[in-house]
Formats: structure tokens, C-alpha cells, sequence
């Protein structure tokens, strides 16, 4: 491979990461609170759709992209609702969430299959886009990829640094505590979920206006699911969820080059290496924490847990 | 102000359930019906449509019969899992693989009469089946890793490898570059039942037979089998499970294996009895739609037949619907998800009652915890 192509290859991979890092963030914001939410697949589908429509009607792509996040905290809104007013099963509702979602993102969307809009394009860091190698791969992208690099501090101070975190963690490991001590942990988990839910749903956005800058069908392709995995392969851990992310955007990034260049493998084979590599991080991660004890890569303690009413 | 407070239930609400449950699905309907309207669309009329297709000749009910087979044994074997709080949402890939593996018996043995060459076929679907949901409980037992996430990637890769058949080894020459196997041999294909019992039965065929044994089956293994009583206990959660020393290890292989197989046979009785051949638009998501009707049923064996056939109704409808109105296929998903969520939703009114607690009334002093409780909730 020439240094061209590996270039072009790590700078596709950092694209392909960020809609699953958003996604991923926003999971962990959720499940940090302690609620397990499986509709990402279905709350990308939604945001997808939001952002494109958003950013046709409009053109600006700054308010597709609002469009989306809010899309995705609507959606997350009515987990929360679910689970949490009306004491559902987490895993349950998330799974008709997704299946809510990409039916109504499907539903809404036929009309507008192969239409294109603005979206984000690529827009150069002034400088650092001229670092030999570095530059093209991380500096010559879209904004929303900047976005991404920061998303992961800002979750991670938000989660470490600051007593809304700590509330959300507390309200993650055991809500009574955290009641007991003053906080008010359904407040708290809504919070994580839709917060949670405006990250999924940038994600989703990305995959409309700066991914593909096209409507077309399934366009999240289990992207969600992959990200409720890697929140488990990153061990509830902002940073760790980037190093996932890239991995994926990585594979993703090669089979469509593969795809392109026109091999001899068939098309199905190389399609299944994300999902097989989903199932060979969560090898990889189970491994991992079982060798790293117990704490250091345990779930939050009432993760799926709804909290009872008292009585 | 007037507080809102929660209690369970001390007792069943017994009838009052249905009420609760078709509550839920007017909502789910009107939900649907504003859809329709905001699409430009009539929204009662859409509805009406619906139903018409979905019930109105007695054709369509046979066709949801057809429908209903595969939902309702994939939905069993989802069922089995759930019970033990295992998540297997892995049926269409199950699915995916049962096709498979009664299309390589099809496709090797085809001059062979079907009272040997179905049930081979069967059995390999089962065995396919039932291998491919293996994979998720191995990886649970072994490695802990989450049985959701692994069953659900694997439906992605067993309709792949599905493809990659069709389109790549299996093809049939013959089918001008369409990717589909060739048509099964005689003794390959389930017969119609019409034509045996001189009725006009529509598309209705013998696979059907296979939904009255796999139900009793079901039936009699968890009310009536040591093992079966064994599930329901580690239904309470693992660590219960194992404190009590009950056999959690190989309930989570039993049912994982045993929903595989179960989904696999769905998968083989779809590809024999309606399309004759394998081929891509054997995958039309039963699998999942499983995993609804498991839920709405409450896992017991009857109300999932009754829900099997619902559901399967409601995509009858939704066909109907979407060659009368254009309606994009999506809307059945819609509608599956809104019933879903709409009933997750309600099912809190079975287990719990919620008054009213004016504030004249003594308030016991709470803990300040307590106050954080969802139980009392602050209405306008």
C-alpha cells in the first residue's frame, strides 16, 4: 500500500468513527444513569431523517444538525416516559423503540430517496491541516468531525468533573443513596437519557449530512447496535469509547474500500466484518475485564433496574 | 396541590386486563391513524382499509393463518428465553439459517419423496438453527459476553451468509442472474392443505401442523416438566439461579438451542411452502415481529398464538394499505413498535394503581429519600 492510500484509508476511518462515537457517548450518558436504552438504532434512524429534512427545508446544516440531536432527545424522551413513569422493561421498550424508529425514519423518508442536500463539507483546520500525514488524516475533515473530538471531554468532565455527573453516576449505581442524599434520581436518569439521546441523535444527523449527503433507506445499518456494544467494550469510559469507534470507522473505512477497488471477495462477506467484529470486541472486552477484576469494567450497579415506587 | 400515588396492585385485575390492553392499542391505532392524516392520507379511512384487507375476505384470513405460522414458532422459541430474562433477539438470523440449512438438504437430495426428504430438511433447519442461537449462549456461559448484543449482530451476519449463498454458489444458473437457488424438487415442497382436503384453502399449507405440536410442546415443558418449573425459577435472575443450584448453565443452552431449532423450522417451512426456492425476500423480518408478539403475549402459549395471528393480520393489512394508499412497507413497523411501546406502557396498570392523595390528607413523614421516590409524583 502506498502512503497515500493509508492516508486516505486512517482519514476515512476518522469519518466513519464519529457517528459511532456520537452514539456511543450518548449511550454511556444514559446507562451511567442507569438506564439501558436499545433504541439507538432507531433513534439514529430518526435523527437521520430530522437532520436531512431539516437541512433541505432550511439549507443550513447547522440547524439540521440541532434538528437531529433533538430528534434524538424526543425519542429518548419517550424511553424515559416509558420506562421510568410507566415502570416498562428497559430492554423491552428500547427494542420497539428501534423498531418504532426505523420503521417511522423509513416511512417518512420514502419520498425522499436519493435526494441530496448540503450537509457539511469538508472544511480544513487552518495549519494543522498542513502537518505532514496528521493533517490530512485528522485536520481535513468535516466540522462535525471536530465536533467529535471534543464531544468525548466534554462527556468525560461532565461525568468526573462536575456534581451533575456524580448525581448521574450515583443515580446509576443505587438511586436510593442518591435520594437519600438530597438528589432526585428520576430527575436525573431523564436527564442522562435525553442528553444521552441529543448525542445519539448527532450521530444519527452525521450519517445524513456529512456522511453520505444523500436520503437513502437504512442509512443507520446497525450502527446503533454497534454502539451499544462498544459502550461495553469501552467500559462505561469516554476515552476508551473513541479507541472503539476509530476501530470501527477503521473496518467500515477498509470494506468499502475493498468494495471499490473491486475484489474477488463477494460483496456479503465483507458486509459481515463489522458485525462479526462487534461480536470479537465483546470477546475481546469480556476477557479483558474478567482479567482487570470485577470494578474496574463492571456495568453501573443498577443498569436496567427501574426504580420502584415506594409502598 | 394534589399528589399523584402509586401502589402495586394487591390483587389480578382479571378482565379488567383486556380493557388495560385494548386501551393500549386504540392509542396505538390513533397514533397510526394522526400518521396517515399527516401524510395526506385519510386517517380513519386508512384504518378502515387496514382492517378490510387484513380481515374483510375469507381469503385474507387465510392468508393471515399463512403469515401467522412462522411469527408464531419463531415468537415460541423467543418466548422460552425471555422467560429466563436471557434476551435472544437473534431469531431472524435463526431464521436465516434454518432456510439455509433446509435449502442444502433441498438442494442435495432432490429426488427423494418428501415423507423422507421434509423431515431431513427439517431437521437440518433445526440443527442450523439451533447451532447459531448455540453461539450466543456459549459466548454468555463461557465469556459472559451479553447475549443481546451477540444474538442481535448475528442476525446481520446469518442473512449475509444467506446472500452470499444465493447470490454466490447456490445460484441458480437458470434464473437470468436473479439471486435465487433453483426450485426444490417435488418432495422438497410442503404441499397446500386445499387441494389434500378438497376445500379451497387459499394459500394455506401443512406447515401449519407444526404450530399445534410446537405449542404443546411448549405447553407441557414448562407446565408439566421439572426442567420447565426449573426456567420459570431462573426467571428471578442468575444469581438466584445459581445460589439455588438450579441447572442455569444448560437452561441457557436449552433455550437458546431449542429457540434456534424452533426459528430454524420456521425458517424451513417458509422457504419449502411459499417461495419453493431460497431466496433474499425469504427475510421479511418475522424474526423480530416475533419478539413483539412474545411480549404482547406475556410469553404463555396461547395468547401468543391469538397475537402471532394479529400481527400477522396487521402486515396483511399494511400490504393491502400500501397498494391502495402508497404507503411505504414501513408503516407495519411503525405500527409494531407503537403497539409495543404503547403496551410496555399500559401493562404498568396491571401491576400497579395510582390515586389520588389530596394534601389534607395526613402525609406520613418521609424520609427525605423518600420524597425522591416515583411513587409520588407532582400533578399540576
Amino acid at each position: 500500500m502506498s502512503p497515500d492510500l493509508i492516508v486516505a484509508l486512517l482519514a476515512a476511518a476518522v469519518q466513519g468513527a464519529a457517528p459511532i462515537l456520537f452514539a456511543t457517548l450518548g449511550e454511556i450518558l444514559s446507562e451511567k444513569a442507569g438506564v439501558l436504552n436499545l433504541g439507538v438504532e432507531g433513534v439514529m434512524a430518526i435523527s437521520a431523517f430530522a437532520a436531512f429534512f431539516v437541512c433541505l427545508q432550511t439549507g443550513s446544516a447547522t440547524l439540521g444538525l440541532l434538528a437531529g440531536g433533538l430528534a434524538g432527545s424526543l425519542m429518548c424522551g419517550l424511553h424515559s416516559l416509558v420506562c421510568q413513569v410507566f415502570l416498562g422493561n428497559q430492554v423491552v421498550s428500547g427494542l420497539a423503540l428501534t423498531i418504532f424508529g426505523v420503521g417511522l425514519s423509513n416511512y417518512l423518508g420514502t419520498p425522499y430517496v436519493g435526494a441530496g442536500t448540503v450537509g457539511f463539507r469538508q472544511a480544513s483546520v487552518p495549519l494543522l491541516a498542513q502537518i505532514p500525514w496528521l493533517g490530512p488524516i485528522l485536520f481535513q475533515q468535516d466540522a462535525m468531525v471536530y465536533l467529535g473530538y471534543l464531544a468525548p471531554v466534554a462527556v468525560w468532565f461532565l461525568l468526573n468533573r462536575t456534581s451533575l455527573g456524580l448525581g448521574l453516576r450515583a443515580t446509576g449505581e443505587m438511586p436510593a443513596a442518591a435520594a437519600a442524599a438530597g438528589l432526585n434520581p428520576q430527575r436525573l436518569r431523564a436527564f442522562g437519557v435525553m442528553a444521552g439521546g441529543f448525542l445519539c441523535g448527532l450521530g444519527g444527523a452525521y450519517l445524513s449530512l456529512a456522511y453520505t449527503h444523500m436520503w437513502t433507506i437504512g442509512l443507520s445499518g446497525g450502527r446503533g447496535w454497534v454502539a451499544v456494544a462498544l459502550v461495553i467494550f469501552a467500559f462505561w469510559r469516554p476515552f476508551r469509547a473513541v479507541v472503539g469507534a476509530l476501530l470501527f470507522g477503521g473496518v467500515m473505512a477498509f470494506q468499502l474500500r475493498l468494495q471499490a477497488e473491486g475484489t474477488n471477495i463477494p460483496s456479503s462477506l465483507l458486509l459481515m466484518l463489522p458485525y462479526l467484529l462487534t461480536i470479537l470486541a465483546l470477546v475481546f472486552s469480556a476477557a479483558r475485564a474478567h482479567r482487570a477484576g470485577r470494578n474496574a469494567a463492571a456495568a453501573p450497579a443498577a443498569l436496567g433496574v427501574n426504580i420502584e415506587p415506594e409502598g | 396541590m394534589i399528589r399523584l400515588v402509586v401502589r402495586k396492585r394487591a390483587k389480578s385485575l382479571g378482565w379488567g386486563a383486556l380493557v388495560v390492553y385494548l386501551c393500549a392499542l386504540a392509542l396505538a391505532l390513533f397514533i397510526c391513524g394522526v400518521l396517515l392524516r399527516l401524510s395526506g392520507r385519510p386517517g380513519l379511512g386508512g384504518l378502515a382499509i387496514l382492517f378490510q384487507g387484513a380481515f374483510g375476505q375469507s381469503y385474507s384470513l387465510l392468508d393471515d393463518l399463512v403469515k401467522a405460522i412462522p411469527i408464531f414458532l419463531c415468537s415460541l422459541g423467543v418466548a422460552l428465553s425471555f422467560r429466563m430474562q436471557i434476551w435472544n433477539i437473534g431469531a431472524e438470523g435463526q431464521f436465516a439459517l434454518g432456510a439455509v440449512g433446509a435449502t442444502f438438504v433441498a438442494l442435495s437430495l432432490p429426488g427423494l419423496p418428501w415423507p423422507v426428504l421434509l423431515p431431513l430438511m427439517f431437521l437440518a433447519a433445526m440443527l442450523a438453527g439451533g447451532l447459531w442461537g448455540l453461539i450466543p449462549a456459549a459466548l454468555r456461559l463461557r465469556l459472559g459476553v451479553n447475549e443481546i448484543i451477540s444474538s442481535l449482530m448475528l442476525n446481520y451476519v446469518g442473512i449475509l451468509v444467506l446472500d452470499y449463498l444465493v447470490f454466490g454458489v447456490w445460484k441458480d444458473p437458470a434464473s437470468f442472474g436473479f439471486p435465487m437457488t433453483a426450485e426444490f424438487g417435488p418432495g422438497g415442497q410442503i404441499a397446500r392443505m386445499g387441494p389434500t382436503l378438497g376445500l379451497n384453502l387459499g394459500k394455506l399449507h401443512w406447515g401449519l401442523l407444526a404450530c399445534p405440536l410446537a405449542g404443546v410442546a411448549y405447553g407441557v415443558f414448562l407446565s408439566r416438566t421439572r426442567l420447565g418449573f426449573e426456567l420459570a425459577a431462573c426467571g428471578e435472575g442468575e444469581r438466584v439461579a445459581r445460589y439455588a443450584q438450579l441447572p442455569y448453565g444448560f437452561l441457557v443452552l436449552l433455550v437458546l438451542g431449542a429457540g434456534g431449532a424452533l426459528a430454524g423450522l420456521a425458517g424451513s417451512i417458509e422457504c419449502s411452502a411459499t417461495l419453493g426456492r431460497l431466496q433474499p425476500t425469504v427475510m421479511v423480518g418475522y424474526g423480530y415481529t416475533a419478539i413483539v408478539v412474545a411480549w404482547l403475549a406475556r410469553l404463555k402459549p396461547w395468547p401468543i398464538a391469538f397475537t402471532s395471528f394479529l400481527l400477522a393480520s396487521l402486515r396483511v393489512g399494511v400490504e393491502v394499505l400500501e397498494l391502495k394508499l402508497q404507503i411505504p412497507a414501513a408503516f407495519g413497523q411503525i405500527m409494531e413498535g407503537g403497539i409495543l411501546l404503547c403496551v410496555i406502557a399500559g401493562q404498568f396498570f396491571l401491576d400497579y394503581t395510582v390515586s389520588l392523595r389530596r394534601p389534607e390528607a395526613p402525609v406520613a413523614p418521609v424520609a427525605s429519600g423518600a420524597s425522591c421516590a416515583p411513587g409520588v409524583k407532582e400533578a399540576a
